[in-house]
């Protein structure tokens, strides 16, 4: 693993830490119950879990201001859900069910909350850096100083598309901030196996003329002030970056992938850096007491028991809903 | 009322709307300073400026993903792909999340976008810059597909296009471009989904899009001074929404139906004419009906090949001759 360097501490406020640590709970108890849906084949389809990646959607989310963009992959639970999508909905929508956050049309992969602005979750590799960079046109034009936030894998730095939105948005000075999440695994292939430089996004940065940017995407409060700075420059009009946030699944790729070829020893040594683990510990030595953090624990479970019972209880969506919404008039007709 | 070229025309319908409405910008490559490599831009960036008429690098891919992230945060954009061959590039962007995202967020993302591409062949261009691709755009649900044939259509339809609050491709041809027509002033705005009867006839029915149309409109005319056929020609214009109704009522009344398709063979637009002919008026045809298409091959370069393969007017005469005596 590259070497990183750890930014200069801050001062996090308690109540910012606490909402850090709320979201880490949460998005890793949503995903530990979708695992379990899926094992009791009541999500049918593939899925792609956040679950020890929590801590980059946790980071960057809380340093969004309302009104930023989400562009998400199709590992993209944690990003709507942190962007305050309800959590029932978007548990229903894995059921495919009518009261899921898109009715049963997208499932899984397709997580969209535009009233969070969480812009939707995409499942072709790469094709939404080039909207993501499109919303930070738009926001540019309109100079609302919002800023547009995309997320992808390490496998996203190999497609085309990658190269063609980072040149445009650079050219453009463009307010984006494209957020590498290196698993390490493109999918099941070692990324490293695949790409000529040894740090997929940020060695690649310089092509772009930006700053070449690792985090230790399992740290949350690194990536919430890296997010803090990026968001600030992009706001100010000094253009898009590039971040490289280094970070590892405790799973497969998806569903139906057991990850038998990681090597036991790499696997051993990222479980010992669980970033909730992690932060748990930071923040009983900074002071937390014990008791804060469990309550936290116990509501995010009672959250997730919650959502898991509406989702269910939702009905199958109702079949005249199949014709509608192609267009925006509602309906789906191509002809008079 | 002014006489006004096809490319001429292109060009007022995007400045009518920019007039019109802030929101609505344009990027692609070699569009502004140059005025774009069909002359269908010129003028527009010294009218509107560089933020809103915006010159690209050569990538198709980020020009149609940047249309639609914009488009679905407040923005009315439009993106142009120079030649219609290169949709291929971003065809990902186009066919997979342009068209089936509002279906995919049951309504939450709208995207009112215009995807401008010169299309079609007679340039000698050979087979990567010549293709006629409307059937691409027509297979994918959730994209309206618009071809105008004449520069009073260019106008109306891009206005129809740009107001449309779902994704529309529009194909501009570019043998079309140098064309001439009857332009009326003032603002423009036409509608999708209709057809136009262009002549009427009784005794067949040809329908066409596109540069397909002047060329029915002159076989139509010869068939009724040489052979006492008359034909109404149809310019389909629109084919996602597709106006069946002017279209199935003619072919109920003439009994024959001809499409003429600038596309290769398989899978052209008027096989889907032709389909809805056979299930819903079959009993009203006395003829079969006939594709007049390029044949099912890439185009060819030389002039004496390009001609050959795309149909022309005495094909087009011939063929309607044969099966409509």
């Amino acid at each position: 693993m590259t070497e990183m360097q750890a930014p200069p501490r801050r001062d996090i406020d308690r109540d910012t830490r606490l909402a850090l640590y709320t979201s880490l709970v949460r998005l890793r108890l949503f995903e530990q119950r979708a695992y379990d849906l899926f094992m009791q084949n009541l999500v049918k389809g593939t899925s792609h879990l956040s679950l020890g990646m929590e801590a980059v959607a946790a980071g960057f989310g809380h340093a969004m201001r309302s009104d930023d963009y989400t562009f998400a992959t199709y590992r993209g639970h944690a990003h709507t859900l942190v962007r305050g999508a309800d959590m029932a909905a978007t548990m229903a929508e894995l059921l495919g069910r009518s009261n899921g956050l898109l009715g049963g049309k997208g499932g899984s992969m397709h997580l969209t909350s535009v009233e969070h602005h969480a812009m939707g979750s995409y499942a072709i590799v790469g094709a939404h850096l080039p909207i993501a960079a499109g919303a930070a046109w738009s926001a540019q034009v309109r100079a609302t100083e919002q800023v547009s936030v995309c997320f992808f894998g390490d496998g996203t730095t190999n497609i085309g598309a990658f190269h063609e939105a980072l040149n445009m948005a650079a050219v453009w000075e463009l307010p984006v901030v494209f957020v590498c999440e290196n698993n390490l695994y493109m999918e099941y292939t070692p990324i490293r196996d695949v790409t000529a430089v040894a740090n997929p996004a940020a060695d690649r940065a310089a092509s772009y003329g930006l700053d070449s940017i690792l985090v230790d995407g399992n740290d949350v409060e690194a990536v919430y002030e890296l997010a803090q700075d990026v968001f600030a420059k992009a706001r100010a009009g000094g253009g898009p970056s590039l971040i490289e946030a280094q970070t590892y699944r405790k799973g497969g790729h998806s569903r139906a992938d057991a990850a038998k070829y990681r090597p036991p020893d790499e696997v051993e040594a990222w479980m010992a850096r669980d970033p909730i683990d992690l932060y748990r510990a930071r923040l009983l030595d900074l002071g937390v007491d014990d008791e804060a953090l469990r309550d936290i624990e116990e509501r995010a479970q009672a959250e997730v028991d919650d959502a898991t019972e509406t989702a269910k209880s939702g009905a199958e969506p109702d079949g005249s809903t199949l014709m509608t919404e192609v267009w925006s008039d509602g309906g789906a007709a191509w002809r008079n | 009322m002014a006489e006004l070229t096809y490319r001429g025309a292109v060009s007022r319908g995007i400045a009518q709307e920019m007039e019109r409405d802030e929101r609505v910008l344009m990027i692609g490559e070699d569009i502004a300073a140059a005025g774009g490599v069909f002359k269908t831009t010129e003028g527009l960036v010294e009218q509107f400026g560089p933020t809103r008429i915006r010159d690209t690098p050569i990538s198709e891919e980020a020009i149609i993903g940047m249309v639609m992230g914009a488009a679905m945060t407040g923005l009315r954009p439009i993106g142009e792909i120079m030649f219609s061959d290169f949709l291929a590039t971003c065809w990902d962007i186009v066919a997979n999340q342009i068209a089936k995202t509002r279906y995919m967020t049951d309504g939450q993302v709208e995207l009112p976008l215009v995807v401008f591409t010169n299309n079609g062949g007679g340039l000698r261009f050979g087979a990567q810059h010549s293709q006629s691709v409307e059937n691409w755009a027509m297979a994918i649900p959730g994209l309206k597909v618009v071809a105008p044939s004449s520069p009073v259509d260019a106008v109306g339809l891009m206005a129809a296009a740009v107001r449309d609050p779902d994704p529309v491709v529009y194909f501009s041809h570019k043998a079309l471009l140098a064309t001439k027509g009857e332009v009326p002033d003032g603002e423009i705005v036409d509608e999708l989904g209709t057809a136009k009867v262009l002549r009427d006839g009784k005794d067949a029915t040809i329908v066409a899009l596109a540069a397909m149309v002047p060329r029915a409109a002159e076989a139509a005319e010869r068939l009724a001074t040489e052979d006492g056929i008359n034909c109404t020609v149809i310019d389909v214009r629109s084919l996602v929404p597709l106006d069946t109704r002017t279209i199935l009522e003619s072919v109920s009344r003439t009994s024959r139906l001809f499409t003429v398709e600038e596309n290769p063979r398989l899978v052209g637009w008027g096989a889907e004419i032709a389909s809805l002919a056979a299930e819903e008026c079959f009993w009203d045809l006395d003829a079969p009906i006939v594709r007049i298409t390029t044949p099912h091959i890439p185009l060819p370069s030389a002039a004496a090949l390009e001609d050959m393969a795309i149909p022309s007017v005495d094909r087009i005469v011939e063929t309607v001759r044969k099966y409509a005596r």
